[in-house]
Protein backbone atom coordinates (compact mmCIF):
# COMPACT_ATOMS: atom_id res chain seq x y z
CA UNK A 1 0.00 0.00 0.00
CA UNK A 2 1.18 3.54 -0.76
CA UNK A 3 0.86 6.49 1.60
CA UNK A 4 -1.54 8.35 -0.71
CA UNK A 5 -3.90 5.36 -0.57
CA UNK A 6 -3.43 4.94 3.18
CA UNK A 7 -4.54 8.48 4.04
CA UNK A 8 -7.85 7.96 2.19
CA UNK A 9 -8.62 4.78 4.15
CA UNK A 10 -8.02 6.16 7.64
CA UNK A 11 -11.69 6.82 8.46
CA UNK A 12 -12.89 3.48 7.10
CA UNK A 13 -10.17 1.84 9.21
CA UNK A 14 -11.21 3.68 12.38
CA UNK A 15 -14.85 2.77 11.65
CA UNK A 16 -13.92 -0.89 11.29
CA UNK A 17 -15.35 -0.76 7.78
CA UNK A 18 -12.38 -1.99 5.73
CA UNK A 19 -12.60 -5.36 3.96
CA UNK A 20 -10.32 -7.87 5.72
CA UNK A 21 -7.72 -7.96 2.94
CA UNK A 22 -7.50 -4.14 2.74
CA UNK A 23 -7.28 -3.88 6.50
CA UNK A 24 -4.37 -6.32 6.51
CA UNK A 25 -2.50 -4.21 3.92
CA UNK A 26 -3.38 -1.04 5.86
CA UNK A 27 -1.99 -2.40 9.14
CA UNK A 28 1.14 -3.72 7.40
CA UNK A 29 1.79 -0.31 5.92
CA UNK A 30 1.15 1.36 9.26
CA UNK A 31 3.79 -0.86 10.89
CA UNK A 32 6.51 0.18 8.45
CA UNK A 33 5.72 3.84 7.66
CA UNK A 34 6.48 6.56 10.20
CA UNK A 35 4.72 9.24 8.12
CA UNK A 36 1.43 7.35 8.00
CA UNK A 37 1.73 6.34 11.66
CA UNK A 38 1.98 10.05 12.48
CA UNK A 39 -0.86 10.93 10.10
CA UNK A 40 -3.21 8.42 11.75
CA UNK A 41 -2.15 9.65 15.17
CA UNK A 42 -2.92 13.26 14.15
CA UNK A 43 -6.37 12.26 12.89
CA UNK A 44 -7.01 10.59 16.26
CA UNK A 45 -5.76 13.71 18.07
CA UNK A 46 -8.09 15.84 15.94
CA UNK A 47 -11.08 13.63 16.77
CA UNK A 48 -10.20 13.59 20.47
CA UNK A 49 -9.98 17.38 20.58
CA UNK A 50 -13.33 17.72 18.80
CA UNK A 51 -14.85 16.00 21.83
CA UNK A 52 -13.46 18.78 24.03
CA UNK A 53 -14.17 22.00 22.16
CA UNK A 54 -14.60 25.12 24.29
CA UNK A 55 -18.09 24.65 25.74
CA UNK A 56 -20.42 27.50 25.02
CA UNK A 57 -23.83 26.78 26.46
CA UNK A 58 -27.25 28.34 26.26
CA UNK A 59 -27.49 32.00 27.18
CA UNK A 60 -28.42 32.24 30.84
CA UNK A 61 -31.77 33.98 30.18
CA UNK A 62 -32.76 31.20 27.77
CA UNK A 63 -31.70 28.61 30.34
CA UNK A 64 -33.76 30.36 33.01
CA UNK A 65 -36.82 30.45 30.72
CA UNK A 66 -36.51 26.72 30.04
CA UNK A 67 -36.23 25.87 33.71
CA UNK A 68 -39.27 28.05 34.44
CA UNK A 69 -41.22 26.28 31.66
CA UNK A 70 -40.17 22.94 33.12
CA UNK A 71 -41.27 23.96 36.58
CA UNK A 72 -44.70 25.00 35.31
CA UNK A 73 -45.16 21.98 33.05
CA UNK A 74 -48.14 19.97 34.26
CA UNK A 75 -47.42 16.41 35.36
CA UNK A 76 -49.44 13.82 33.45
CA UNK B 1 -18.01 13.39 26.12
CA UNK B 2 -19.54 15.95 28.39
CA UNK B 3 -22.45 13.70 29.37
CA UNK B 4 -20.46 10.85 30.91
CA UNK B 5 -21.66 12.07 34.30
CA UNK B 6 -25.32 11.60 33.38
CA UNK B 7 -27.13 8.48 34.61
CA UNK B 8 -28.59 5.87 32.22
CA UNK B 9 -31.42 6.92 29.89
CA UNK B 10 -34.11 5.11 31.89
CA UNK B 11 -33.11 7.01 35.03
CA UNK B 12 -32.95 10.38 33.27
CA UNK B 13 -36.35 9.84 31.64
CA UNK B 14 -37.96 8.74 34.90
CA UNK B 15 -36.62 11.82 36.67
CA UNK B 16 -37.79 14.15 33.92
CA UNK B 17 -41.25 12.59 34.07
CA UNK B 18 -41.18 13.11 37.84
CA UNK B 19 -40.39 16.79 37.02
CA UNK B 20 -36.96 16.72 38.65
CA UNK B 21 -35.70 20.19 37.73
CA UNK B 22 -32.09 19.42 38.71
CA UNK B 23 -32.07 16.60 36.16
CA UNK B 24 -33.44 18.85 33.43
CA UNK B 25 -30.83 21.51 34.24
CA UNK B 26 -28.02 18.92 34.14
CA UNK B 27 -29.22 17.68 30.75
CA UNK B 28 -29.46 21.18 29.30
CA UNK B 29 -25.99 22.03 30.53
CA UNK B 30 -24.42 18.80 29.28
CA UNK B 31 -25.93 18.71 25.80
CA UNK B 32 -26.61 22.31 24.74
CA UNK B 33 -23.01 23.19 23.69
CA UNK B 34 -22.85 20.42 21.06
CA UNK B 35 -26.50 21.05 20.09
CA UNK B 36 -25.64 24.70 19.43
CA UNK B 37 -22.79 23.68 17.14
CA UNK B 38 -25.04 21.26 15.25
CA UNK B 39 -27.86 23.83 14.92
CA UNK B 40 -25.39 26.45 13.72
CA UNK B 41 -24.75 24.42 10.54
CA UNK B 42 -28.40 24.95 9.54
CA UNK B 43 -29.09 28.57 10.49
CA UNK B 44 -27.64 31.97 9.71
CA UNK B 45 -26.17 33.04 13.03
CA UNK B 46 -25.40 32.21 16.62
CA UNK B 47 -28.49 33.98 17.90
CA UNK B 48 -30.79 31.86 15.74
CA UNK B 49 -28.95 28.71 16.84
CA UNK B 50 -29.70 29.70 20.46
CA UNK B 51 -33.40 30.04 19.54
CA UNK B 52 -33.42 26.66 17.81
CA UNK B 53 -31.83 24.88 20.76
CA UNK B 54 -34.29 26.52 23.12
CA UNK B 55 -37.20 25.41 20.91
CA UNK B 56 -35.76 21.92 20.80
CA UNK B 57 -35.69 21.71 24.61
CA UNK B 58 -39.31 22.86 24.72
CA UNK B 59 -40.06 20.07 22.23
CA UNK B 60 -38.33 17.65 24.59
CA UNK B 61 -40.52 18.90 27.40
CA UNK B 62 -43.65 18.38 25.29
CA UNK B 63 -42.60 14.91 24.21
CA UNK B 64 -40.89 13.40 27.24
CA UNK B 65 -44.00 11.79 28.73
CA UNK B 66 -44.58 9.96 25.46
CA UNK B 67 -40.93 9.13 24.74
CA UNK B 68 -40.49 5.49 23.80
CA UNK B 69 -37.05 4.07 24.34
CA UNK B 70 -36.68 2.71 20.83
CA UNK B 71 -33.74 5.04 20.30
CA UNK B 72 -31.36 6.56 22.82
CA UNK B 73 -32.61 9.67 24.60
CA UNK B 74 -29.86 11.71 23.01
CA UNK B 75 -30.72 10.59 19.49
CA UNK B 76 -34.36 11.43 20.15
CA UNK B 77 -33.39 14.89 21.42
CA UNK B 78 -31.22 15.46 18.34
CA UNK B 79 -34.03 14.37 16.04
CA UNK B 80 -36.15 17.13 17.55
CA UNK B 81 -33.24 19.56 17.26
CA UNK B 82 -32.55 18.82 13.60
CA UNK B 83 -36.25 19.15 12.71
CA UNK B 84 -36.40 22.54 14.43
CA UNK B 85 -33.15 23.66 12.81
CA UNK B 86 -34.30 22.64 9.33
CA UNK B 87 -37.65 24.36 9.76
CA UNK B 88 -35.93 27.50 10.93
CA UNK B 89 -33.38 27.36 8.11
CA UNK B 90 -36.18 27.09 5.54
CA UNK B 91 -38.16 29.91 7.14
CA UNK B 92 -35.10 32.16 7.02
CA UNK B 93 -34.56 31.18 3.38
CA UNK B 94 -31.27 29.56 4.23
CA UNK B 95 -30.15 26.68 2.11
CA UNK B 96 -30.54 23.70 4.37
CA UNK B 97 -27.47 21.56 3.88
CA UNK B 98 -28.12 18.84 1.37
CA UNK B 99 -26.57 15.75 2.84
CA UNK B 100 -25.74 13.95 -0.33
CA UNK B 101 -22.17 13.59 -1.45
CA UNK B 102 -21.39 16.24 -4.07
CA UNK B 103 -18.55 16.92 -6.50
CA UNK B 104 -16.70 18.63 -3.66
CA UNK B 105 -16.56 15.34 -1.85
CA UNK B 106 -14.32 13.56 -4.32
CA UNK B 107 -10.62 13.75 -4.95
CA UNK B 108 -7.68 13.49 -2.55
CA UNK B 109 -8.02 14.80 1.03
CA UNK B 110 -4.27 15.33 1.30
CA UNK B 111 -2.45 17.57 -1.21
CA UNK B 112 -1.00 15.22 -3.88
CA UNK B 113 2.18 17.35 -3.86
CA UNK B 114 2.93 15.84 -0.44
CA UNK B 115 3.58 12.48 -2.09
CA UNK B 116 6.38 11.34 -4.42
CA UNK B 117 5.66 11.25 -8.15
CA UNK B 118 5.47 8.35 -10.56
CA UNK B 119 9.14 8.71 -11.56
CA UNK B 120 10.34 8.33 -7.96
CA UNK B 121 11.58 4.96 -6.66
CA UNK B 122 8.81 5.21 -4.01
CA UNK B 123 5.83 6.64 -5.87
CA UNK B 124 2.85 7.58 -3.70
CA UNK B 125 4.95 7.78 -0.52
CA UNK B 126 5.38 10.88 1.62
CA UNK B 127 8.04 13.28 0.32
CA UNK B 128 8.57 14.07 3.96
CA UNK B 129 6.52 12.90 6.94
CA UNK B 130 3.82 15.20 8.28
CA UNK B 131 5.53 17.51 10.79
CA UNK B 132 5.10 16.56 14.44
CA UNK B 133 2.64 18.58 16.54
CA UNK B 134 3.51 20.03 19.94
CA UNK B 135 2.91 17.87 22.96
CA UNK B 136 -0.74 17.84 24.05
CA UNK B 137 0.27 17.83 27.73
CA UNK B 138 0.66 21.59 27.62
CA UNK B 139 -2.69 23.01 28.74
CA UNK B 140 -2.33 26.33 26.92
CA UNK B 141 -1.49 24.54 23.67
CA UNK B 142 -4.49 22.26 24.07
CA UNK B 143 -6.75 25.28 24.53
CA UNK B 144 -5.23 26.93 21.44
CA UNK B 145 -5.70 23.71 19.44
CA UNK B 146 -9.37 23.58 20.40
CA UNK B 147 -9.95 27.21 19.49
CA UNK B 148 -8.39 26.63 16.08
CA UNK B 149 -10.46 23.49 15.66
CA UNK B 150 -13.73 25.23 16.57
CA UNK B 151 -13.05 27.91 13.93
CA UNK B 152 -12.07 25.33 11.32
CA UNK B 153 -15.21 23.28 12.01
CA UNK B 154 -17.34 26.37 11.45
CA UNK B 155 -15.63 26.80 8.06
CA UNK B 156 -16.39 23.30 6.74
CA UNK B 157 -19.05 22.77 4.05
CA UNK B 158 -22.35 22.43 5.93
CA UNK B 159 -22.90 18.74 5.23
CA UNK B 160 -19.41 17.81 6.48
CA UNK B 161 -19.87 20.12 9.43
CA UNK B 162 -23.13 18.45 10.46
CA UNK B 163 -21.69 14.95 10.27
CA UNK B 164 -18.44 15.80 12.11
CA UNK B 165 -20.39 17.68 14.78
CA UNK B 166 -22.83 14.83 15.36
CA UNK B 167 -20.09 12.19 15.40
CA UNK B 168 -17.04 13.78 16.99
CA UNK B 169 -18.38 16.73 18.96
CA UNK B 170 -21.67 15.23 20.19
CA UNK B 171 -20.49 11.61 20.21
CA UNK B 172 -23.20 9.81 18.24
CA UNK B 173 -22.46 6.45 16.59
CA UNK B 174 -22.37 6.15 12.80
CA UNK B 175 -25.69 4.24 12.87
CA UNK B 176 -27.30 7.05 14.85
CA UNK B 177 -26.02 9.71 12.46
CA UNK B 178 -27.24 7.78 9.41
CA UNK B 179 -30.66 7.52 11.05
CA UNK B 180 -30.76 11.18 12.15
CA UNK B 181 -29.78 12.51 8.73
CA UNK B 182 -31.34 9.78 6.58
CA UNK B 183 -28.07 9.10 4.76
CA UNK B 184 -26.32 5.87 3.85
CA UNK B 185 -23.40 4.51 5.86
CA UNK B 186 -21.14 5.08 2.84
CA UNK B 187 -22.16 8.75 2.51
CA UNK B 188 -21.78 9.30 6.22
CA UNK B 189 -18.26 7.92 6.07
CA UNK B 190 -17.25 10.03 3.07
CA UNK B 191 -18.47 13.23 4.74
CA UNK B 192 -16.83 12.33 8.05
CA UNK B 193 -13.57 11.43 6.32
CA UNK B 194 -13.38 14.64 4.33
CA UNK B 195 -14.30 16.77 7.31
CA UNK B 196 -11.75 15.17 9.63
CA UNK B 197 -8.99 15.32 7.01
CA UNK B 198 -9.68 19.02 6.38
CA UNK B 199 -9.59 19.75 10.12
CA UNK B 200 -6.32 17.88 10.56
CA UNK B 201 -4.87 19.91 7.68
CA UNK B 202 -5.92 23.18 9.33
CA UNK B 203 -4.22 22.16 12.58
CA UNK B 204 -1.10 21.16 10.66
CA UNK B 205 -0.95 24.55 8.90
CA UNK B 206 -1.42 26.25 12.23
CA UNK B 207 1.46 24.41 13.89
CA UNK B 208 3.75 24.89 10.89
CA UNK B 209 3.05 28.62 10.95
CA UNK B 210 3.67 28.76 14.70
CA UNK B 211 6.96 26.89 14.31
CA UNK B 212 8.25 29.31 11.67
CA UNK B 213 6.89 32.48 13.30
ZN1 LIG C 1 2.87 5.63 4.47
Amino acid sequence: MNCDEFVELVTAYLEGALPAETERRFVEHLAECDGCDRYLDQIRTTVRNLGHLPAQGLASDARDRLLAAFRDWPAT
Amino acid sequence: MADTALPADAVVVARLRARDETMFAALIDAWSPAMLRAARAYVADEHTAQDVVQEAWLGVLRGIDGFQEASSLRTWVYRILINKAKTRGVRDARTVPGLGVTDDDHGPTVDPARFRGADDPYPGHWRSSPPAWPSPEDGALAAETRRQLADALAGLPARQRVVVTLRDVAGHSSDEVCELLSISAANQRVLLHRGRAALRAVLEQHWVKEATA
